[in-house]
């Protein structure tokens, strides 16, 4: 009986190898679908489905879906519109947005809501390794074939690749006219966040709820202790351009903190101030500026005065305690309101010890567009979610009071900013917003390309074995050509 | 009344051979589908250029050898196929030596050693878990700030943490210590079959004529042990060529640092990422020749020492 015992347990542990190895074998092949694998079935191809056949004419639907949207309807979804709207991302935050301020949304789980009659389907891929891009190129430029169920209406960009999906041709994100939403509909807007999504031509075909200026998010223990105050307009004349900011980081080397916690941090700010895109026509260069951040970076490292790690990891992090030692992050304000542990004891965000100034450059760090996809079969719920989410006022001021964004309005920012009793816990009651409009008005995006995502993440990678000195520079370089050239092929340099 | 019989004769075999075809035929089905098709088109595309540029697709065009001639003016291939190879080897080599020590002494019947089945289960154990939530668990342990550098740090051995996944050697370490140790079992287990299927009575013969027990292991185990050895050399090769999950998830899918630790399937999975298809099948192709290369090399290499004295 044990014998039998013992051989059936040998027994299974071979099979188990024998899928082990399967497992093994099959992982390169798995790993890129899987990866891209979209959180709902709705990826489904166009074929399968039956549905198919109410649309005889799928290539009349978009002009059709025109004509619907332009009747002064824009509260609820026309009654012959789609059952399904289906919603593309990479993360929670629309999600979340939606769910708390668009009116008459309801929660179903956490891949589905309603709104009305309507069935809101959110689809989520992680941006890293290009798999979200890589799953809307798959999916937008056959959209309008799609069966009426799996038809994306809405999907999201970052600023990094929001030209590839703008400039697209045919089209694939539907202009403001198509959408029926006219130039004084979103007049209370930064110039900058319509400059992301407008093509070639001038036509807008994007929106966003957020203006994403930053600045330099500083420790004010640290700053009173080493710098001698923890006011932000004095604190600034510490780290009002990139010497100073130098030389401030040998005086806070010296009292044993870290100026910055990674090299990482001030990537951002060095490439948003750019003279020159990364690529011009299929030719990849290298700006000034950005060979100034390798350069700054790579001294920094060597004296000790900040780490290579990489942003959101474990290590990064430490410094959202007093303990990692660390004087200062480069953000805007979605960084300090939701990813510098707030919520934990001991955290200094919790006992609201961080500063806001403007730092070395202005920059501005992420932003959510908003993009009607071509082929949508809900063109006037498109509409209406693109413009309660991004131009109402009321919508705009709840998402300021529960999530703090920093919101695209210009006239709502001066009102917060006036608001002497308006203060940031976080920030030890100093009230940023007067600093995040004044950065707004000066984000400049006129060397954005195509590529920007993946050079930017190639580049930081590569750049870390040369500021750990594992290689010299030029090998840094020619590594990072070599991934650029694995993620886009086209591209020489 | 011959022919007839030898008729009759024939077309009973006839008649058992259509069964057999039939009991093949789902095996036939199902490695034709995701096996021959696979493997064929894989070969075709390799000849075309086949990717996508943001939302456009560019080909297929027919370029003849042009994928493979770009790969293999690269002086890139062959350093991934180097740190294959070397991380191959950091894992492979104690793999094989605890596991024949293991087996060696599971298999002898003089040493009676107790809790087998336990102990044989336990190291079969760090193989149900998956790749990659064990190098997940590796990345944790070993970040720069993590709870092997705090130990180190705090015991007084180092001074200031050292940065594992930032040094080619202990990068490359790791990745065959994680491989060692997710292996070794198996390969224990199979050594096992291997030696216990040795008839005792040779080790018995031997300890009467005086053989020491170095003797017993180099003269009757290994000798009779080299088909099974042989199986588990070729398959480890086979599956360190297609290394993949661990080095992946370890450096996050970047090789680091400088690109020394990643692996030819990593650098193929690179290519797919951007669908480039032409040149991941031009790659898998030259995967394909270097793992029958080797393989038959390994293959003729063991068995032509079977004549042994």
């Amino acid at each position: 009986m044990k014998k039998k015992i013992v051989s059936i347990m040998l027994t299974a542990a071979m099979t188990a190898t024998l899928l082990a190895g399967c497992g093994q074998a099959a992982a390169p092949a798995a790993e890129a679908p899987a990866a891209e694998a979209p959180a709902t079935e709705e990826a489904a191809p166009a074929d399968e489905a039956p549905a198919a056949e109410e649309e005889a004419a799928p290539a009349d639907e978009a002009p059709a879906a025109e004509e619907e949207a332009a009747p002064a309807d824009d509260t609820a979804a026309a009654a012959d519109e789609g059952s399904v709207l289906n919603i593309q991302c990479w993360n929670e935050e629309f999600k979340s947005r939606v769910t708390d301020h668009y009116p008459g949304y309801e929660k179903v789980d956490d891949t589905t809501g309603k709104i009305g009659d309507v069935t809101v389907k959110w689809t989520i891929t992680p941006t890293e390794g290009n798999a979200y891009q890589n799953h809307l190129d798959d999916i937008l430029p056959t959209n309008a074939e799609a069966a009426a169920d799996d038809k994306v209406d809405i999907f999201l960009v970052e600023a990094d690749y929001a030209l590839k999906y703008i400039n697209a041709d045919p089209a694939v994100a539907m202009s403001m006219d198509d959408l029926g939403i006219t130039d004084a509909d979103i007049a209370d807007q930064y110039q900058y966040t319509k400059d992301i999504v407008t093509d070639a031509n001038g036509a807008l075909r994007g929106l966003s709820w957020q203006a994403c200026s930053a600045g330099l998010i500083y420790n004010r223990d640290v700053a009173k202790e080493v710098l001698g105050t923890e006011e932000p307009d004095e604190v600034q004349e510490f780290v009002k351009d990139w010497d100073t900011f130098t030389k401030t980081a040998e005086d806070l080397k010296k009292a044993g903190y870290y100026v910055e916690s990674s090299v990482n941090d001030s990537y951002r700010v060095y490439s948003n101030n750019v003279s020159k895109p990364w690529v011009d026509g299929t030719t990849i260069q290298i700006d000034p500026n950005i060979e100034k951040w390798v350069e700054d970076s790579k001294a920094l490292v060597d004296a000790k005065e900040t780490n290579t790690f990489e942003l959101w990891g474990d290590d990064w992090n430490k410094g959202f305690y007093p303990e990692g030692k660390v004087f200062a992050y480069f953000g805007p304000a979605w960084l300090i309101n939701f990813c510098m542990a707030a919520d934990t004891e001991g955290s200094i965000a919790n006992a609201g010890r961080w500063g806001l100034c403007v730092g070395p450059q202005s920059f501005y760090w992420g932003g959510t567009w908003i993009c009607g996809a071509v082929g949508t079969d809900n063109p006037s719920l498109v509409k209406d979610i693109m413009l309660t989410m991004t131009t109402d006022k009321a919508v705009l001021k709840e998402i300021v009071e529960k999530d703090s964004d920093c919101v695209n309005s210009p006239s709502l920012l001066a009102e917060l900013a006036a608001d002497t009793s308006f203060g940031s816990e976080i920030l030890g009651g100093q009230n940023p917003y007067q600093q995040l409009a004044d950065g707004a008005e000066k984000v400049d995006m006129s060397n954005i390309s195509d590529y920007d995502q993946g050079c930017n993440e190639s580049f930081q990678t590569a750049m870390k074995d040369y500021f750990e000195g594992k290689v010299d520079y030029d090998k840094a370089v020619e590594n990072f050509y070599t991934a650029v050239g694995e993620k886009y092929p086209e591209l020489s340099h | 009344m011959e022919g007839a019989s030898k008729k009759r004769g024939s077309s009973n075999v006839v008649k058992y051979n259509k069964w057999g075809y039939i009991f093949l035929l789902p095996f036939i089905i199902v490695y034709g589908t995701f096996q021959l098709i696979p493997f064929v088109s894989t070969i075709y595309y390799s000849f075309f250029e086949n990717y996508r540029s943001g939302l456009k697709q560019i080909g297929p065009n027919f370029i003849g050898l042009e994928n493979y001639h770009s790969l293999l003016s690269n002086a890139d291939i062959w350093k991934y196929t180097e740190n294959t190879f070397v991380m191959w080897i950091l894992g492979f080599i104690p793999q094989i030596v605890i596991s024949l020590l293991l087996a060696a002494w599971f298999s002898d019947p003089s040493l009676r050693l107790k809790g087998q089945r336990f102990f044989k289960t336990v190291i079969y154990l760090p193989n149900l878990i998956m790749a990659a939530a064990f190098a997940m668990l590796f990345f944790t342990l070993f970040a720069d700030s993590g709870p092997i550098n705090a130990m180190l740090t705090s015991s007084g051995i180092l001074a200031e943490p050292y940065k594992f996944l930032a040094n080619t050697g202990s990068a490359r370490a790791l990745v065959g210590f994680m491989n060692f140790l997710m292996w070794f079992g198996n390969t224990t287990i199979l050594l096992l079959a291997g030696m216990m299927g040795i008839d005792i009575s040779l080790y018995e013969a031997a300890e009467v004529d005086g053989a020491t027990a170095g003797e017993i292991f180099w003269r009757i185990t290994m000798p009779l042990l080299r088909p099974i050895f042989v199986f588990v050399l070729i398959t480890s090769l086979i599956g360190g060529l297609q290394m993949f999950d661990v080095p992946q998830i370890l450096t996050n899918g970047k090789g680091a640092p400088d690109r020394t630790t990643m692996t030819l399937i990593m650098f193929l999975n690179n290519h797919l990422f951007s669908k480039n298809y032409g040149m991941s099948g031009a790659l898998s192709v030259i995967l394909l020749i270097i793992t029958g290369i080797l393989s038959f090399a390994v293959y003729k290499f063991t068995t032509n020492q079977e004549n042994y004295g």
